[in-house]
């Protein structure tokens, strides 16, 4: 898998190598995607990428550049102004109000804040979903969530309010709403933020761990390089709307491309300015 | 000239603005009584509404009632006391309790104490993603969020208003009879016979109802509708302070010109 700078990739451009056809096919496409919240600020510019079903596949850029926007795309929160998103083949944008919900129950997102639910306690925002959409009994939703608590390390936090918890303790508890319903496909923004070292390590385990266990597809839009090369299975770099580079792990790590090194290196200089553009230094103090 | 444009420009903005923002709440509340199924299958989310609207806004309610008929009796009597006509006082405090005062004076409570924490609610939960966290769990916030709190506000305020007027009631009494020494059979027998069912107590409720619709659409839309910021949400619960007020009064004299003119009561 060679890295690809060029801004006009194709999705087969963008394909994850695959270890056999069965985990080749594709459950999560952007097709040339652009989106802009006004005509004036585009957030994404002809995008493309694939992720294969069973796969755990990190999206890294710097902050603004779009990522978190690729997951709402996948949700269906915003419909691309052009270009195509398909999960499972079929058009998020396409989808009706049932098959947009019916899309939503197979999906798990873990939101950049934790979005808990402030007036219920950590056990009800775990069994939350398992309450909307299942008509298991009290007594197995009970197990079931601290089963869930017990892999984020918060079983004992269960009676406690999300005011309660520190910012990794609520990212912690959300990640365990993100799995109630071992979802098909798991949307993660930014799950390591605020954590620790040991619960970052944790909890990057434990995405590994249920991508493989449950057969999910994970899509991971994170900063932390150190700990996606650890356990991503590929990665692609967003820069201004687009994909600049991609690989696999052995890949990315021999990368000499300027963007990836910048970024894996986390040097100052390089092709991403730290900067938002601004006339000079000079001019503005003139 | 460039100003007078900007101005007119400005003005028909805000004209437009206003009618799109009218057609999408009234959309709203279509959604909301299309999503109201949830509210009614599932009784625990509207009683935790109508705990927190109705029974956290007794206090403020029962108090408000007791010292405004208080203060009812003790205003009238200085004019009935003119015409020979103390003994009129309870016709008077019920009166003016279970037409007016009643259904007005506790919808602006309501609107104050109730309807401004439905919109913070609602504004801060869309400002932390809760409500984007469950459209995306596939649960859609109007049937799990908006519409219990509908509910739970437009059965809560008739109950409140009509609890505001007893103890409106009461404290006319306690002026009227125990502090001025107004006959306490003359006080409610005047009331009892003055006061019709369905011309005065029926009409008040009915008031009470509009109200309670027209502030609990207020509040949860203004919450829908805030801009997911801190002032947002701070403009958001003023407004639906601002805007229920004047939906009240507006509302009240329209409905006071439709039961009761041509006298009777």
């Amino acid at each position: 898998m060679t890295l690809d700078s060029d801004s006009s990739l194709t999705a087969a451009a963008s394909t994850p190598n695959c270890a056999s056809a069965a985990t080749c096919e594709t459950l999560v496409e952007l097709k040339n995607v652009s989106f802009g919240y006004t005509k004036a600020r585009q957030i994404l510019s002809g995008i493309s990428l694939v992720v294969p079903r069973g796969k755990l596949v990190a999206v890294m850029g710097g902050s603004g550049c779009g990522k978190t926007t690729i997951l709402r795309l996948l949700c269906g929160q915003h419909k691309a102004t052009s270009g195509e998103v398909l999960v499972g083949g079929q058009s998020v944008a396409a989808m009706n109000h049932d098959q947009m919900y019916a899309h939503r129950r197979k999906l798990g997102m873990l939101f950049q804040f934790g979005a808990l639910f402030t007036d219920q306690t950590v056990f009800e925002n775990v069994a939350f979903p398992m309450r909307e959409h299942t008509e298991l009994p009290e007594e197995i939703i009970h197990d079931l969530v601290l089963m869930k608590l017990n892999a984020v390390g918060l079983r004992g936090a269960a009676k406690l309010k999300p005011s309660e918890l520190s910012g990794g303790m609520a990212r912690r508890v959300a990640l365990a709403r993100t799995i109630a319903l071992d979802p098909q496909i798991a949307l993660y923004d930014e799950p390591f933020a605020g954590l620790d070292p040991i619960s970052l390590s944790v909890v990057g385990q434990l995405i590994r761990r249920l991508n493989d266990a449950l057969g999910m597809t994970s899509i991971l839009v994170t900063h932390d390089i150190a700990e996606s090369l650890k356990i991503v299975d590929y990665i692609y770099f967003v820069s201004e709307g687009k994909v600049v580079a991609h690989g696999d792990v052995a890949t990315i790590k021999a990368s000499t491309d300027p963007f990836v090194r910048q970024f894996v290196d986390g040097q100052p200089d390089g092709p991403v300015g730290f900067h938002y553009p601004a006339k000079a230094l000079a001019e503005d103090f003139a | 000239m460039n100003g007078i444009l900007r101005v007119l420009t400005d003005l028909g903005g805000s004209v437009t603005g206003g009618i799109a923002r009218l057609g999408f709440a009234a959309r709203f509340l279509m959604a909301v009584l299309r999503l109201s199924g949830t509210t009614f299958a599932r009784p625990q989310l509207l009683l935790r509404e109508i705990y927190q609207a109705g029974v956290l806004s007794l206090i403020i309610i029962l108090m408000s009632g007791l010292f405004i008929g208080m203060v009812l009796a003790l205003q009238g009597y200085e004019t009935l006391v003119r015409f020979g006509a103390t003994e009129s006082m309870g016709m008077l405090v019920a009166l003016s309790l279970v037409r007016e005062l009643g259904p007005v004076v506790a919808g602006l409570l309501f609107a104050s104490r109730a309807g401004s924490a439905m919109t913070a609610e609602i504004g801060l939960m869309k400002t932390t993603e809760q409500l984007a966290a469950m459209e995306v769990m596939a649960v859609d916030p109007i049937a799990r969020v908006v519409a219990p709190r509908f509910w739970g506000g437009v059965i809560s305020l008739p109950l409140l208003a009509a609890l505001f007027s007893t103890l409106g009631i009461y404290g006319g009494y306690l002026v009227g009879v125990r502090l001025i020494g107004i006959d306490s059979g003359a006080y409610w027998g005047q009331m009892a016979a003055a006061v019709d069912w369905r011309h005065d107590i029926l009409n008040g409720v009915i008031k009470s109802v509009v109200f309670a619709v027209a502030i609990s659409l207020i509040a949860v839309f203004e919450g829908y509708d805030a801009t997911p910021t801190a002032e947002g949400v701070s403009a958001a619960t003023t407004r639906t302070v601002v805007t229920s007020a004047l939906a009240i009064l507006a509302l009240d004299f329209v409905l006071t010109v439709l039961m009761f003119r041509g006298g009777g009561g």
